[in-house]
C-alpha cells in the first residue's frame, strides 16, 4: 500500500524499491560522500550498525572518524552535534530510542534550540538528530515512547517525522542540509516497508505538507505510521462509499497548514491520527489550526482526535495494540464522524 | 588509602613567573592589566545602572575573578581557538577581546548589543570571534566542547576550545559525559574550572567530598592541576601548558582555578551562607593589585602609567554607555527574527 504514495517516476524508469531503514541508510552514505562535514555520531552505530540497523556498513565505508560509536551519554551525543554544528560541520547523531531524548533535553531545548535566536541570529546549528519512536515491537514502556510533542514545543527545533521511504530519504537529506537543529522521527515498524526510492540524491523540502489521498468526505491528518494505518482504512472505508483525504504534515514543525485548512474546507470533516498520546499530543495543535481558521464556517462535526491512550505502552502484546490507534479504530472513527455520532 | 592526587595548589617559583612576564613583555602585560580593570570597570557600571533601574533582569558579576578570565583567554588565542563559557561570563567574553561597547549595549537591551538585545548579560556571545556564548544553565556549555572539540579534529586545524565552567557545574551529570568523551578521544579541549567555592549558596566543603576538583582528572586519565585562581600568572602558566598540549594532539587537560566572588551570586543573593570576614579576606586577593604589583617590582609599570591604564578604563566605559544609551532599541517587529536560519 506504501509503495504507491510517491509514484513520481516517468514511465521509463524501473521502480527501484528500497526498505526505510535503506532509504534513510542511503541518505546518509550520499551526504557522506558528498560532504566531508557530514558525520555521524551516537551509540553502536558503528560496526553494530545501529539498534535498528540503519547505520550497518556505514563504518565500513567511512571509517571510525566519521561514524562515531560514543559511550551511553545522551546528553554529550547531543551536545557533541551543536557544538560541532556551530563551528561549521553537519553532524547526524543517532539517539538510540526516541524514550532517551529526555536525557538529551537540556542540550536540545536550552542549548540547540536556542542558541541562534539568543545570540541574535548570528549563529547557526545545522544538526540533525534521528530517533526511532514508537511502539509494536513489545518494548514496554521504557522503549516505545512517541514524544514528538516534547520537540513540538520548543522553538528553534524543527521536528520531521517521515512516514514512508521516498520521503525517508527525501527528509533526511533536506534536514542535513537544513541550518537548524531538526528532531527526525523513524517509526521502529516502518523500518522493513518498502517503496520506491529514486538512486539519485533529493530532497523532500521541510515544511511542505502532502496530501497523499484524495477524498471529498473527511479528511484524516496522520503522522509517520499512522498514515500506513490510515491509508488502509481508506481502502476498506471506499468499499462502504467513503472517500477519505489523507494529509500527511511531514514536517511537524514549523507546519504547513495551509493543505490541511484548505482540506477540511473541501470535506467539512477531520480527523487527526497519531501514536503519541492524546493528552497535549500534536493532534490538539491541529485541532486548534483548523478550528481558528477559515475551515470552521465549513465543519459539519467536530474535529475528532485518535491518539495513543494516555498510559505508558504495556508489555502484553494486546494491551499494547490497544493503546495505540489501529487500521479498524480508523475506520470505526471515520464511520462515528460521518454518521453524526460525535 | 594512598592516592596519587593533588594536594596542594600549585605555584609558581619566582624564578618562573620572571620567565613569564619576560615572555609576555610589557606591552602585552599592560594591555592584560588594562583588560581586567576593563572587567572590573564594567562590572562595576553594570552594579549601578541595574541600581538605576537601566538595566533589568539578573545579572551574574565576576568582580575578584578577573585574574582567571585574563589568565585564561590570554594563554590561547583568542578568536583563533573557540570559547564556551558559564553565566558569570563578562570578564571571559571583555577578556576574549570583546568589544565594550557591544556588551553595554547588549545589556541595556539594545539592537546594537551583541546579540541584538535578544541575550542579555547572561548570553553574550562574540561568535566572529569564535567565543561560542556564556550560558545560563550550570554545565550546559561542556557537552558542546566535545562537538567543538571533534569539529577541530575533523577539519584538521590545530585549534582548541576553551570550556570555562564552574565549581557546580563539576557536579551535573553531564560534566561526566563530556569528561569522558573528551579524554577517549583525545580532544584539544581545555577544561577550566572557575572554582569561585560557592555553587549560588552551596559551599564546595558541603557539595564536595574531595579537596580539589582537579582529583576528578584522574577518573579519566586527564591530566589536572589546581592553581590560584587569582594569580594571573599561575592560571596563564597552566592554561598555556594545557594549550600546548592540545595544540599536540595529546588531549584535554583539567585546569582548577580557586577564585572568590566579592558579589553575591545574583542581585537577588542576600548572602546569608558566608560571613563579612570571609570577603574581606579575600578582597585582600585582589588579582588586580596584585598583578600590578608584580609589575611594579618587576619595573614593568610605574605609578604614572597604572594610572594612566585606569583613566583610559573608566573613558571606555564612559564612551560604551554614551553608545549604549544612544544606540536604538529593537524594533518590535522583529521579534520573530533568529528563531530559525534559512
Amino acid at each position: 500500500m506504501l509503495t504507491d504514495m510517491n509514484l513520481e517516476v516517468n514511465q521509463h524508469s524501473v521502480v527501484r524499491e528500497l526498505t526505510y531503514a535503506e532509504a534513510l541508510r542511503e541518505a546518509l552514505r550520499q551526504a557522506m560522500q558528498k560532504d566531508a562535514s557530514v558525520f555521524l555520531i551516537g551509540e553502536d552505530i558503528g560496526i553494530y550498525g545501529g539498534a535498528f540497523g540503519v547505520t550497518a556498513g556505514l563504518v565500513e565505508e567511512f571509517g571510525s572518524e566519521r561514524v562515531i560509536d560514543t559511550p551511553i551519554s545522551e546528553a554529550a551525543i547531543a551536545g557533541a552535534c551543536a557544538g560541532a554544528a556551530l563551528t561549521g560541520m553537519r553532524p547526524v547523531g543517532e539517539i538510540q530510542f526516541m524514550d532517551f531524548v529526555t536525557l538529551s533535553m537540556e542540550q536540545l531545548a536550552l542549548q540547540a534550540a536556542k542558541v541562534r535566536f539568543m545570540f541574535g541570529g548570528k549563529a547557526s546549528v545545522p544538526m540533525v538528530l534521528r530517533m526511532p519512536s514508537g511502539s509494536g515491537t513489545g518494548a514496554a514502556a521504557q522503549h516505545s515512547e512517541s514524544l514528538e510533542n516534547l520537540l513540538v514545543h520548543i522553538p528553534g527545533l524543527k521536528v520531521v517525522m517521515p512516514s514512508n521511504p521516498y520521503d525517508a530519504k527525501g527528509l533526511l537529506l533536506a534536514s542535513i542540509y537544513d541550518n537548524n537543529p531538526v528532531i527526525f522521527v523513524e517509526h521502529k515498524l516502518l523500518y522493513k516497508i518498502r517503496g520506491h526510492v529514486p538512486e539519485e540524491m533529493y530532497q523532500v523540502p521541510l515544511s511542505e505538507t502532502k496530501v497523499v489521498r484524495e477524498g471529498k468526505d473527511v479528511t484524516i491528518v496522520a503522522t509517520s505510521i499512522m498514515v500506513a494505518r490510515a491509508l488502509e482504512a481508506a481502502e476498506k472505508l471506499q468499499e462502504e462509499g467513503i472517500e477519505v483525504e489523507i494529509i500527511d504534515p511531514r514536517t511537524l514543525n514549523p507546519l504547513d497548514e495551509d493543505p490541511i485548512i484548505k482540506s477540511v474546507v473541501k470535506t467539512g470533516r477531520a480527523i487527526v491520527v497519531h501514536e503519541a498520546v492524546r493528552t497535549g499530543g500534536y493532534g490538539g495543535e491541529i485541532v486548534a489550526r483548523i478550528a481558528s481558521s477559515e475551515a470552521f464556517d465549513y465543519l459539519e462535526a467536530p474535529v475528532r482526535r485518535l491518539a495513543g491512550l494516555d498510559i505508558p505502552i504495556p508489555y502484553n502484546r494486546e494491551l499494547e495494540r490497544k493503546a495505540v490507534p489501529q487500521v479498524e479504530d480508523i475506520i470505526e472513527e471515520v464511520r462515528g464522524l460521518i454518521r453524526g455520532a460525535y | 588509602m594512598e592516592q596519587d592526587k593533588p594536594t596542594a595548589i600549585q605555584r609558581l617559583t619566582k624564578k618562573r613567573e620572571k620567565e613569564l612576564l619576560e615572555m609576555i613583555g610589557k606591552q602585552q602585560i599592560h594591555l592584560t592589566l588594562e583588560r581586567m580593570y576593563l572587567i572590573r570597570a564594567f562590572e562595576e557600571k553594570a552594579e549601578e545602572l541595574y541600581g538605576l533601574g537601566k538595566t533589568h533582569g539578573t545579572m551574574h558579576l565576576s568582580i575578584g575573578q578577573e585574574g582567571t578570565a585574563l589568565g585564561a583567554c590570554t594563554a590561547v588565542k583568542s578568536g583563533y581557538d573557540y570559547l564556551l563559557n558559564h553565566h558569570r561570563g563578562h570578564g571571559h567574553c571583555l577578556a576574549w577581546g570583546g568589544g565594550v561597547k557591544e556588551m553595554m549595549a547588549e545589556f541595556m537591551g539594545k539592537e546594537t548589543g551583541y546579540c541584538r538585545g535578544r541575550g542579555g548579560s547572561m548570553h553574550i556571545a562574540d561568535v566572529e570571534r569564535n567565543n561560542l556564548g556564556a550560558n545560563g544553565i550550570v554545565g550546559g556549555g561542556l557537552p558542546m566542547s566535545v562537538g567543538v572539540g571533534l569539529s577541530i579534529q575533523m577539519r584538521g586545524t590545530d585549534q582548541v576550545c576553551l570550556a570555562i565552567f564552574g565549581d557546580g557545574a563539576a557536579n551535573t551529570g553531564p560534566f561526566h559525559e563530556t569528561l569522558n568523551m573528551a579524554s577517549i578521544w583525545n580532544l584539544p579541549v581545555i577544561f577550566l574550572c572557575e572554582n569561585n567555592q560557592y555553587a549560588m549558596s552551596m559551599s564546595l566543603g558541603r557539595a564536595f567530598n574531595i579537596d580539589y576538583i582537579s582529583q576528578r582528572g584522574c577518573a579519566y586519565n586527564i591530566p589536572a592541576v589546581t592553581v590560584d585562581g587569582n594569580d594571573f600568572l599561575a592560571v596563564y602558566d597552566a592554561v598555556m601548558n594545557a594549550t600546548e598540549r592540545a595544540r599536540s594532539g595529546e588531549g584535554p587537560t583539567l585546569v582548577e582555578c580557586i577564585t572568590y566572588r566579592w558579589r553575591g551570586h545574583s542581585r537577588s543573593d542576600r548572602q546569608l551562607y558566608r560571613t563579612r570576614d570571609e570577603i574581606k579576606e579575600w578582597r585582600e586577593k585582589d588579582p588586580i593589585t596584585r598583578l600590578a604589583g608584580k609589575l611594579v617590582k618587576a619595573k614593568m609599570l610605574t605609578e604614572d602609567e597604572q594610572v594612566a591604564i585606569k583613566e583610559k578604563t573608566r573613558q571606555s566605559i564612559e564612551d560604551a554607555l554614551v553608545y549604549a544609551e544612544d544606540s536604538p532599541a529593537p524594533d518590535v517587529s522583529t521579534v520573530m527574527e533568529g528563531v530559525y536560519a534559512d
